[in-house]
Parts: C-alpha cells; sequence; structure tokens
C-alpha cells in the first residue's frame, strides 16, 4: 500500500517536471538582482517602473512591435501604470486621455464620407499598430515580423525573465569584429567600373570573450553574424551552424532579426532615473509582465482569501466526519 | 436505480400524493441518502464524488466562457484574452476552466487506477467499468477539441497531427480527415464544428455518468476486500451522512491542490507557445499534447518500424487506439476470481510496476524521441569530417576532446578546397526515450497479458468471510498495539 | 467501543444535524458556494471594453436645417436634430401643465461651455418609451401630428421637444448625457 501511496502522489509531480520540459539551446534567463516585485504570493507591480517601462515600449519598442490587445484605457485600470484613485473609470483620466491624444491611429469606423480618417486616440482605442499588416510588418523588417508584445510574457517560458535577459544580454561591442572574406575587385579591367565588385566583409564574434548570464563557461572559436541576424545567447535557437571551433561547445543562444536596442541613455526618464540599459530592460519586462496579465496581482490576492477558506472549512469538515463516523468501525 | 430494497415510506398526505405520481422523492432517499455503502471504502474511492465535482465545474465555467468566447480564426485567440482581461472575473472563470481539465484527468486516473487495483471491473461490473472507459474515451475527445479554442500554436498544430492521425487509416483516411477538417486544412470551419462538439460532449458525459451510477448501483460498490456485501446491517452504512462527509472532506483537500494552480501556477500545466496566436506557417520546435494524453503520444511515437505491409505511421495509430481499446476488454481479460489485489500478492507486484510503465511513458510522451534517457551515460559526441574526395563522399571520424578538435581542424586544412570539408557533431549511440518508450510499450501490453495467465496460476491469499470480520479484525490489530481505551 | 450496524444509531444522527459542528460546516459550505456564485453572476455585467465604448463625438455642424442624424452608440440609437426657428416656438409655446410627462423645452437642452443654450439642436434617445421601436422622423418623412416624431409600432406622437403627447408612450424621449466639447461637436455618452 505505501508503495501504491507514493507512486501515485509522484504521478502530478513527474508530470509536471515532464510537461514543462525547457526549450533547449538558450542560456538560462536570469532575473534582475533585486528580483522582481510581482512575484510572490502579496507581490505588487512597481508603479514608477511601469510607468518608464511604458515610455521604453513608446519611445523604442512601439515603432515596430504591435500591443493589439491593450487599449489607452488599461494603462489607467487598478494595478496598471496610470491609475489615479480619483479617476476609477480610466475613460476619464485625463493623463490617460493625453497619452492616446499622442498617437495618431486610423479610425477603425469610416467617416461620413465613407473613408477611414487619421484621428488622435481615445481611451477606449487599441494600441496604436506600427504596420497595417502582417505582410507590412514583414517587408519592412527583412523577412521577420515583430511579434506582438501583448502577451509576450504568457507566450515565453519565465517570461519577465526572459525579457530582461534578452535585451540587456547582447554581447558587449568588444566581441565584435570584421573580417574580410573576399577581397574587393576591379574585375581585371581598371577602368571598366561595371565589373568592379566591393570587399565582402563578415561580423564576427569571438566567443572567448562572451560572459553569458552568471555563468563561468568559456567558449572557443568565433560566431558569423549574417546581414540582418544578431546573436544573443537567450535567443532559443542553434548556433552550431554560425559556429567556427568545436561544434561540441557552441555558445548556447541564437540569432535573431532584431539588433539591440537598448543603448545607456536612450530614452529620458521624466522621473530623473538614470536610464542604463539594465535599468530600462528592467522596466519594460515589468510593464510587459503587467500587460501581459494585469489581473495577476487580484489573482494572487484573492487566492490568499480562498486559501484561508478552503482551510477552514478543511479543519470544520474533518470535525464534522469525526463526529459522524465516532460510532462505526471501519 | 438501485438494486435493493427501498426504503422510503411517505409521511404526510403530499409526498404520499408525490409518490404514487412522480416518486422523485424515493428515488433521490433510495440512491443518494439510505444507499447501502459498505463501510470499509477507503480514501481512494473519494474519487467518484470528486469526479462529479469536476464536471459540474467544467460545465458551469464552460457554459459561462461559451458567452464570451468567438469562434473564428480571426476573434477566437483576442476574445480569449478579452475574458482574461475585461470580463468581470473572467480570468478566474478561464483558469478555473483551463486547470479543472487536468484535475479533472488527474482525478479519473486515479478513480481507473483504483478500479484495476481493486478490481472492480470485474463480474457483476463489467458494465460499470465499460461504462467508465467511455466517460474517459469521451474526456478524451473533449479535452482535444476544448485545447484547440484558444487558437494558440499548440492548438493549431496539435488539431492538425491529431487530424492527421486519422489519414493514416488506410483507404479511407485521407476523406476522413478532410471531413473532419471541413477543408484542405484546419480552418474557421474546423474552429466552428469543434467549438459546437466541444459544448456537445459534456454533455453526453454527464449522460454516461448518470448511466454509470446507475450501473454502480445495481450490484452496489465493490470495497478493498473484494467481498461483496454478505448483510446489509453489518456490513454497510447509510451512504448519507456517512459518505457524504467523507466524500465532501476529500472533494475540499482536492479543491485545495485545484486552488494553488489556479491562484499561483495557472499556466505551469500548459504550453507557454499557446499563448502565440495560430501560425499555419511556423510550427512550435516542440509538439507536445497535455501532460494527460502523454503515456499515449509515447505509444504513438514509439512505433518507428513496419510491420510487414502495416506501415509504421498506421501501426503506431493502432498500438495507440488499441492501448484505449484494451481496458474496455480487460474484465474478460483478468482470469482471476479474486477481486482485490490485496488478496494477490504477485498481482499486486505487477500492478504497481504496471504504474510506474504508465508514469515513465508519461515522462517519455513528453521528451524529445532522440535525446537520450540519461544524459549522463551518454559518452562525447565524435567529430566527423565530411568531404569529397575523387568524386566520392568520404568521412573522417575523431574522438575525444578538445584534441580530437585541433587533429580534425589539421586535417580539413589539408584537404583542398574543392573538398567542401564540413565539421559536425554526432552523438554517441545510447538509450533513447525512443527505445524506451518501445519497451515501455510492450510492458504495458504486457500487464494485460500477464493479468490473464497470472489469474490461472496465481495462490491469492485468504480473503476475509466478510466486509465486516474484514475490519474488526484489522480493529483488533491496531487494538493490541495500542493500549485499550 | 463495540461495532454496532448503523442503522440501529437513527437516533444519533438525528441528534448529529442539530450539532454545531455541523450547522457550522454546512453554513460556511455555503457561504463558499455563494462566493463562486458570486463570480459566475458578476460576469453578466457589462465587460470593461463594452463600457470603455459608451462614448461618442458627433459633428452637428454639418446637420441640415430641419433634419437630423441618426447614431448609435454601443447599440444604441440617438437622435440629434437640427430644429427650424418654427420647430423652437412650437416647442416653447407649449403649455407644459397639459403634458403627460411635463417638461420645458430649456429643461431638455444641455448648455455649451459658455452657460448658454443651443437651442436649434435637440439630443434625444431613438428608443419609443413605450415599447423599444425606433420612431420615424423627418428623414423619412413623417413627423405625426406635432412636428417631432412618430413611432409606426403603436402609434406615438413625439413634439418638436421628443415629447410624447399622442399614443401609448408613458414618457418623453429621454435625453442622454452629452456635452459641448466645441460649437460644433458635441459628447454624447451612456
Amino acid at each position: 500500500m505505501k508503495a501504491f501511496r507514493i507512486l501515485t502522489a509522484g504521478l502530478a509531480g513527474l508530470m509536471i517536471a515532464a510537461s514543462a520540459h525547457a526549450a533547449g539551446g538558450a542560456a538560462h534567463p536570469h532575473e534582475p538582482e533585486e528580483g522582481w516585485p510581482f512575484e510572490g504570493v502579496t507581490g505588487q507591480f512597481d508603479q514608477a517602473s511601469l510607468q518608464r517601462g511604458y515610455q521604453v515600449y513608446q519611445e523604442i519598442c512601439s515603432s515596430c512591435h504591435s500591443m493589439k490587445l491593450l487599449s489607452y484605457r488599461n494603462l489607467g485600470d487598478p494595478g496598471g501604470p496610470f491609475y489615479d484613485p480619483e479617476y476609477p473609470n480610466p475613460n476619464d483620466n485625463p493623463f490617460v486621455k493625453a497619452i492616446a491624444a499622442q498617437n495618431e491611429i486610423l479610425s477603425p469606423t469610416p467617416n461620413d464620407a465613407g473613408d477611414f480618417d487619421f484621428r488622435p486616440a481615445t481611451p477606449a482605442d487599441t494600441f496604436r499598430s506600427p504596420y497595417p499588416n502582417d505582410n507590412a510588418a514583414r517587408a519592412a523588417n527583412g523577412g521577420a515580423v515583430p511579434p506582438d508584445l501583448s502577451v509576450i510574457y504568457k507566450a515565453r517560458h519565465d517570461g519577465a525573465s526572459y525579457v530582461y535577459s534578452l535585451l540587456s544580454g547582447y554581447p558587449d561591442e568588444e566581441v565584435y569584429s570584421e573580417r574580410v572574406v573576399a577581397e574587393a575587385s576591379d574585375g581585371g579591367t581598371p577602368d571598366d567600373e561595371s565589373d568592379d565588385t566591393p570587399a565582402q566583409v563578415q561580423t564576427v564574434i569571438d566567443a572567448s570573450k562572451l560572459h553569458i548570464g552568471h555563468g563561468d563557461e568559456h567558449y572557443e572559436g568565433y560566431l558569423i553574424q549574417n546581414p540582418g541576424q544578431y546573436y544573443n545567447p537567450y535567443m532559443p535557437g542553434d548556433t552550431v551552424p554560425q559556429f567556427e571551433g568545436d561544434p561540441r561547445h557552441a555558445p548556447p543562444g541564437g540569432f535573431l532579426a532584431m539588433p539591440p536596442q537598448l543603448i545607456a541613455g536612450r530614452v529620458e526618464y521624466s522621473d530623473g532615473t538614470e536610464a542604463t540599459v539594465e535599468q530600462m530592460a528592467h522596466d519594460v519586462a515589468q510593464f510587459l509582465a503587467w500587460a501581459g496579465e494585469p489581473k495577476q496581482t487580484n489573482r494572487k490576492s484573492l487566492g490568499l482569501a480562498v486559501m484561508v477558506y478552503l482551510g477552514i472549512l478543511t479543519i470544520l469538515l474533518w470535525f464534522s466526519y469525526k463526529r459522524i463516523w465516532r460510532n462505526v468501525e471501519h | 436505480m438501485s438494486g435493493h430494497e427501498s426504503s422510503y415510506t411517505p409521511t404526510n398526505a403530499f409526498t404520499k400524493w408525490l409518490d404514487t405520481r412522480l416518486p422523485l422523492v424515493r428515488f433521490a432517499q433510495d440512491t443518494a441518502i439510505n444507499f447501502p455503502t459498505p463501510k470499509n471504502l477507503n480514501y481512494w474511492y473519494t474519487f467518484g464524488g470528486i469526479l462529479a465535482v469536476c464536471l459540474v465545474i467544467q460545465i458551469v465555467t464552460g457554459v459561462i466562457l461559451a458567452m464570451h468566447y468567438e469562434a473564428s480564426v480571426d476573434g477566437a485567440f483576442a476574445s480569449v484574452e478579452r475574458i482574461m482581461r475585461d470580463v468581470p472575473y473572467g480570468w478566474l472563470l478561464r483558469y478555473i476552466h483551463a486547470n479543472g481539465a487536468s484535475m479533472f484527468f488527474l482525478a479519473v486516473y486515479l478513480h481507473m487506477f483504483r478500479g484495476l487495483y481493486y478490481g472492480s471491473y470485474k463480474a457483476p461490473r463489467e458494465i460499470l467499468w465499460i461504462l467508465g472507459c467511455v466517460i474517459y474515451l469521451l474526456m478524451m475527445g473533449t479535452a482535444f477539441l476544448g485545447y484547440m479554442l484558444p487558437w494558440g500554436q499548440m492548438s493549431y498544430h496539435g488539431s492538425n497531427v491529431i487530424t492527421g492521425l486519422f489519414g493514416a487509416i488506410p483507404l479511407v483516411g485521407e476523406s476522413i480527415q478532410t471531413w473532419l477538417m471541413g477543408g484542405p486544412s484546419i480552418g474557421n470551419q474546423t474552429l466552428q464544428r469543434f467549438f459546437a462538439l466541444h459544448y456537445l460532449l459534456p454533455f453526453m458525459i454527464a449522460g454516461a455518468v448518470i448511466l454509470h451510477v446507475w450501473a454502480l448501483h445495481v450490484p452496489g460498490n465493490n470495497n478493498p476486500t473484494g467481498v461483496e456485501v454478505k448483510d446489509v446491517a453489518k456490513d454497510t452504512v447509510p451512504f448519507h451522512p456517512y459518505y457524504t462527509v467523507k466524500d465532501a472532506f476529500a472533494i475540499v483537500i482536492f479543491l485545495i491542490m485545484f486552488a494553488v494552480f489556479v491562484f499561483y501556477a495557472p499556466n505551469v500545466l500548459g504550453h507557454a507557445d499557446n499563448y502565440v496566436e495560430a501560425n499555419p506557417l511556423v510550427t512550435p520546435a516542440h509538439i507536445v499534447p497535455e501532460w494527460y494524453l502523454l503515456p499515449f503520444y509515447a505509444v504513438l511515437r514509439a512505433i518507428t518500424f513496419d510491420l510487414g505491409p502495416i506501415p509504421a505511421k498506421l501501426l503506431g495509430v493502432i498500438f495507440m487506439f488499441a492501448a484505449i481499446a484494451v481496458l474496455f476488454i480487460l474484465p474478460w481479460l483478468d482470469t482471476s476470481k479474486v477481486k482485490s489485489m490485496r488478496y494477490r500478492p504477485v498481482a499486486k507486484q505487477f500492478f504497481f510496476g504496471f504504474v510506474a510503465v504508465c508514469l515513465l511513458l508519461g515522462w517519455c510522451g513528453a521528451a524529445n524521441p532522440d535525446d537520450a534517457v540519461i544524459p549522463a551515460l551518454q559518452g562525447d559526441p565524435k567529430l566527423v569530417v565530411s568531404y569529397t574526395a575523387d568524386g566520392q563522399e568520404a568521412t573522417s571520424e575523431y574522438k575525444g576532446g578538445n584534441e580530437a578538435y585541433l587533429d580534425a581542424k589539421r586535417f580539413m586544412e589539408t584537404l583542398p578546397a574543392d573538398a567542401n570539408a564540413s565539421l559536425s557533431a554526432v552523438p554517441a549511440p545510447t538509450f533513447l526515450f525512443r527505445h524506451f518508450s518501445l519497451i515501455l510499450t510492450f510492458c504495458y501490453f504486457g500487464f494485460f497479458v500477464l493479468l490473464f495467465f497470472l489469474g490461472l496460476t496465481e495462490k491469492p491469499k485468504e480473503l476475509p468471510e466478510s466486509i465486516h470480520k474484514s475490519v474488526l479484525k484489522r480493529h483488533k490489530a491496531s487494538a493490541s498495539a495500542v493500549p485499550a481505551e | 467501543m463495540t461495532d454496532t450496524p448503523a442503522h440501529d444509531h437513527s437516533e444519533t444522527i438525528d441528534d448529529d444535524r442539530r450539532n454545531f459542528i455541523h450547522i457550522a460546516t454546512g453554513a460556511v459550505a455555503f457561504g463558499g458556494a455563494a462566493m463562486f456564485a458570486w463570480a459566475a453572476i458578476d460576469q453578466w455585467n457589462p465587460a470593461a471594453d463594452t463600457k470603455a465604448a459608451s462614448a461618442l463625438d458627433v459633428d452637428i455642424s454639418k446637420i441640415p436645417l430641419g433634419g437630423e442624424i441618426r447614431v448609435l452608440i454601443g447599440g444604441k440609437p440617438f437622435f440629434v436634430r437640427h430644429r427650424t426657428q418654427g420647430e423652437i416656438a412650437a416647442a416653447e409655446s407649449v403649455n407644459v401643465a397639459t403634458l403627460r410627462d411635463p417638461q420645458t423645452d430649456d429643461e431638455r437642452l444641455h448648455a455649451k461651455a459658455d452657460g448658454t443654450l443651443n437651442r436649434a439642436i435637440l439630443v434625444t434617445s431613438g428608443s419609443c418609451t413605450h415599447l423599444g421601436c425606433v420612431p420615424v422622423g423627418p428623414a423619412q418623412g413623417n413627423t405625426g401630428d406635432f412636428g417631432g416624431w412618430y413611432c409606426p409600432c403603436h402609434g406615438s406622437h413625439y413634439d418638436t421637444s421628443g415629447r410624447i403627447r399622442k399614443g401609448p408612450a408613458p414618457k418623453n424621449l429621454p435625453v442622454p448625457d452629452y456635452n459641448y466639447v466645441s460649437d460644433s461637436v458635441i459628447n454624447i455618452s451612456l
């Protein structure tokens, strides 16, 4: 019987462990040193950080990435970046209205003449999308559609830490170098420019200079970065085909079409916080964590109440049970 | 709905009047209040009640979600997220429904293993067991249909794989597949019909549950001794309040675990990829079904060889369906006259082995079939240089650490440029999940074959005379250990 | 302890039913079920996005004199009418005391930002207060006996201030919440 119990108890455990199979090949995302304030049973979002995160999204990310599932009014929802208790209905929040109005959107309804006009957004409108459709996005980004960021937090394992690690995890400037793979040629006729070919240059990454996360793994060799592709150790993928070195010890990660975006000082925070790469990555990751699941703090606090309730009910039922069965041997 | 005599007597004029027209009160009294239930049922017997609660929770939350869900390829994903964001308490209802499916399966597996252990499928309960298998099959269908509705990447490509299974059937397979999808591929029409069926099937489950309970109440409950009730007064207690309170206690304990998932880990049993909207052009790197279907998925993938005229793909499908079908004929496969494995020492050991096989199959189902089961036992990969020499493909292998790499590199430098030399790492041969699933698949079916022969040869322990005697004996044993009151 | 069949214990069970612990357990369980029921009922309320889409800016400068435009806000029809001098005079000259639902014309108008009334523009709900049909008006060529609107379902007549004058409807056409964003734009909200 004991073995039966142990085995059956292991069912859930093993299955959960099995289905939470990690995506292979990429470095494990890490959270910022101070951790995430919204995690844990009583965690809450840091409103100032959410506001800065929105600023980073608005000024940097939103030029390529849409957030189709969010409306400007969400910014003023309870728990949101610009929530003001004075305006329980976010549609009335003047700050939210002003933020919405900064964005020109194509009206989803036609005007009297049947045409679609551009107009400033209202809080009820969804976030402005940078491209009218996926084909336009693909065409503008070398064939890769920048993913919608509405639920990216839930669409990646360890969402917030993934975004944070990816954005702040591009290798330092010093590891990149250029390599000439084919010399410039005049095509044999020095005077004829039509048969000239320019020098072919390749960007290579010296793997021995990579410092990935907190690991002290050392890699020897060169990673070749094709044009329009950027190496990131946190990107799921496979570096072996691009690696000049021992294929058994290729660096983790993969290549993505997004170049490094966060450069120190690229945004000027209105609250005076210094815009370091880590700070911006931290803020925008927290903003995306909120956007991906805005009700998560409500969920956890309601969960606490439910747990207390179920605990009380369990105790009461136990006594009821004992009392009813007290005269029956079973 | 019960095989025992009714103990209900109407007391007032109205109940007498009603009893001669529609004996609803008598029915309720006989099935849910006075129903004589063996008094030795342990906690493994509470999962029936837990499953009833699961079904009600799924139907209630499901009907509510259907009020907000939009069954179209353009609107499905966004409407699910709208439920999470804008509908009052929508996030709660959706997470209860999504995790409720997992809880339902967890409970049904424990319920089935309990039936297997205590021989609850044996005469006179064969129909009861078969109805249970029908419910299980309907549950799998419902879960599969429901998983498609959020229209995420896993929804889409998972449905693609499962409908593809039907395509493996010879002659009619492709027609069936097209007929299921309503077109050349999974699209809007598929989503709409799957939604309609996902709404229908739970009510068919509810109907099958009524039959299941009916079939239970004719012979009455089995019990851990497997000995039938001999003396109703001594061996049983009325269902209410004895088992209502015991079931309620177990249900609340179960709800605590349920709530931990809903409130603190609502997405841990799902896949992150399903929060990416379906894209027919991009398949996720790692397609796996939900955890509760993993053992069958492992059986499907374990078969990688042709058997005579049967191609591997069809053979895998046959084995997977056989893994479920074998449950239906189990009452006739097991030849032992003794029900409970408590008194079958040999079969009991094999039962535990079978539970382990099912768990391990689940593990294999989640893993990549070409990965090593125990990576630590796998040797270093070897390096292979492939090149062309004199118009012929040639390879050269190197084993060892960094030295091997340097050797391979030096060798490549000696080759002429037109040799097109390339270097790759080839993993050392080892025991892969593919091999492991195949062994486990044979163990799975082997268990049922074994039950047949074991019943003929096994010498069971002595059975207790009655439920009452068995309880008394256990209490005496514990009373001698503990000082008397 | 001796083991006795439970059926002989019916008295004890009846005692048990009155036991405090059972009552407490039942009450707590019922409370929990009620809390869950609350979530299941609250979801019938309008969702946040539905609430957010319940206001609209309307350009009133393009409404022809004597005509009207009809707008939908959250699926509900509203009339915005540009009244002629004659229609305004007719609306103002009525003896309010004789009306079924007494209201002056001024009470049915909202002031502009500077506090003055724009009597030319009348904003009303477009649902007849009888059973919710949409009355016909100037665009359909039928303004009823009192020059305002006529409901074809059951014959209610409204005047040029949208007040009920004849027929089964009990109330005037309600005036929604609206305000002048500028001289030519009004914002109507539910």
